[in-house]
């Protein structure tokens, strides 16, 4: 009943994107689809963690994950990069298309992929490396050896980051000895180095202050410029201040995906209703 | 009905309390036992060794008379082997820790293997020393051999030093690898850039100790034919060699008294080489504990 109910949701949602593209003006209907997700189930051994996921993420805008915990975010953008399958007893069906090709496909690299969606954590996890080294990890895995190079890497991502300015000076220091919301954008300056298309963020400043928080929400207004973003958070006013886009996930389930201010004033299923006016998780 | 209860309760208390008493004595003795004899130990061994102890003694020979015999060829063998088990032994450890933590599925089988690794560590070392005899001795045909002792102590670690590493490798934070794989590295750039790196400090720790139990390590080494006196130190990997523990069990068993005096001289030398291996081991579990 309900997976009925979801697909018949994402068909109107998809209908409406592409009415605003014509309105835009852009060329295809696909064109600004990076990653289209298609009837995706995943267990973990015999239980079963996402039910008949369908969403199609738009391209260069954040698009905001919300819902209780244990509800499957996390493991959804896991699955964006195939990181899930860290877990050995993973197992999933469905399709997942990055650019439209498919990412379960045995052939495609796992590595690839990974260079292209890349992903900060919940918690910051700097390597105990200095910041220069850390920076540089993603870039040196790739193949890139000449120092100026891998200087001008480094100093273009932790300017993307908006983190240039207070490290530059410190750039030899171990990470570890940094506050947490610096190694976090050192984290998102790292994951920039690999010069990935898509940036995935589970909950980015769940373990941040304010400041930092306040912080990191900005750096993600400035990097939609250039990338697609997909970010999980529990905090809905964060997901209303910064995304283009909310999908709303409960039990497993994708509830409802829309635009942000659509789903936020006007929810259409009763339980994204519940959830944003805090009857429930 | 309560106040019966209550009254059950305390009078079983006295009880627990009386125990708990007793436990703590019987303990406390137990401990006073061990120290007491190691005290003993101590006080005997450094009594009747240290006059013996000098610069001659570190550099001399075996010879016929007890003033002018030294450890000399038992402490330059025990480092000779010591190298040749440690290389072997962390080669071989390393390798199959990392297969078995990073590589290895996760099923019946692998813990299956694990699990016999783990008993391996308690097979008496009289074993290994059969089974190098077997394999490096005569199948080999090493001979009493330098290298054949090596390798024969090698095994004899090995279990434990896989063990060892695999608990440093499993202890690397899962987020840090998240973070490589997370950047598009491949399993091997994984393990050489983060995973290892992480696990040095854990795995030299386990490595050290694991050394300063073979470095004391008689019995294999006599199976396989270690010297029990030699003029000339090992030149080769093939040439014949004695090591410290072997000196000092034939100095003891020799009639004349000053002969325990030899030995136990050579004692201090061992116990002496015994506490750097171990400090150097604390040293670096400190140095590295709160890096992480
Ligand atoms: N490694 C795992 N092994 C088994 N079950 C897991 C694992 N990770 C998550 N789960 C289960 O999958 C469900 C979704 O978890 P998760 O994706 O972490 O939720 P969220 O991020 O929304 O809090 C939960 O029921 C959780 O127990
Ligand atoms: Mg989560």
């Amino acid at each position: 009943m309900s997976e009925v109910m979801v697909k018949k949701k994402n068909n109107t949602v998809n209908k409406a994107s592409k009415r605003e593209e014509n309105s835009f003006g852009l060329q295809k209907e696909k064109a600004n689809h990076i990653i289209e997700v298609n009837d995706l189930n995943l267990w973990y051994g015999s239980d079963q963690a996402l039910y008949e996921v369908n969403m199609d993420v738009p391209e260069k805008q954040v698009t905001a994950i919300i819902g209780p915990s244990g509800c499957g975010k996390s493991t959804f953008l896991k699955t964006l990069n195939r990181m899930v399958e860290m877990v050995p007893v993973v197992k999933t069906s469905g399709s997942i298309k990055y650019r439209d090709q498919e990412i379960f496909n045995r052939k495609y690299k796992q590595e690839y992929l990974r260079t292209k969606v890349g992903m900060v954590f919940q918690k910051p996890n700097p390597f105990p490396k200095s910041v220069y080294d850390n920076v540089a990890y993603g870039p040196r895995i790739h193949g890139i050896k000449k120092k100026e190079i891998l200087d001008q890497i480094v100093e273009k991502s932790l300017k993307g980051a908006a983190i240039w300015d207070e490290l530059k000076d410190r750039l030899h220091e171990n990470a570890y000895g940094l506050s947490g919301g610096q190694q976090q954008r050192v984290c998102i300056a790292r994951a920039l180095a690999v010069e990935p298309d898509v940036i995935l963020m589970d909950e980015p400043t769940s373990a941040l202050d304010p400041i930092s928080t306040a912080k990191v929400e900005e750096l993600v207004q400035e990097l939609k410029e250039k990338y697609s973003i997909i970010i999980v958070t529990h905090n809905m006013q964060q997901a209303a201040r910064i995304s283009d886009k909310t999908a709303f996930f409960l039990n497993g389930e994708l509830i409802e995906f829309a635009d942000t201010d659509h789903l936020f004033q006007n929810p259409q299923d009763k339980r994204t209703e519940d959830y944003i006016t805090g009857r429930f998780g | 009905m309560l106040g019966q209860k209550e009254r059950h309760i305390k009078k079983r208390m006295e009880g627990r309390v009386i125990i708990n008493r007793l436990m703590m004595v019987l303990f406390g003795v137990a401990t006073a036992i061990g120290l007491i004899f190691l005290v003993l130990l101590f006080y005997r061994v450094l009594t009747q060794g240290i006059g013996y102890l000098n610069w001659d003694y570190l550099s001399n020979f075996p010879a016929p008379y007890p003033e002018e015999a030294g450890i000399y060829a038992g402490l330059i063998g025990s480092i000779m082997l010591m190298v040749i088990v440690a290389i072997f032994s962390v080669m071989v450890g390393v390798g199959s820790a990392i297969y078995l933590e990073e590589y290895a599925p996760k099923n019946r089988m692998t813990e299956f293997i694990r699990i016999n690794i783990q008993n391996l560590a308690g097979v008496p070392s009289i074993v290994f020393g059969l089974l190098g005899l077997t394999f490096f001795v005569y199948l080999f045909s090493f001979g009493y051999t330098l290298i054949a002792g090596g390798l024969t102590m090698a095994l004899l670690i090995l279990p434990v030093i896989i063990v060892a590493a695999q608990e440093a490798v499993r202890s690397v934070p899962a987020e840090m690898k998240e973070a490589s794989y997370g950047m598009g590295a491949t399993k091997w750039q994984t393990i050489s850039r983060v995973i290892l790196p992480a696990a040095v400090p854990g795995i030299l720790t386990g490595t050290i100790i694991a050394l300063s139990r073979a470095i004391g390590e008689t019995a294999p080494l006599i199976i396989v034919g270690a010297a029990a006196a030699i003029y000339t130190l090992p030149e080769s990997l093939l040439a014949k060699y004695t090591v410290m523990p072997i000196q000092i069990y034939n100095w003891t068993s020799r009639p004349a008294e000053e002969w325990q005096f030899v030995a136990g001289a050579g004692i201090i030398v061992l116990l002496v080489v015994l506490l750097l291996m171990n400090s150097i081991a604390v040293w670096i579990r400190n140095k590295y504990q709160h890096r992480l």
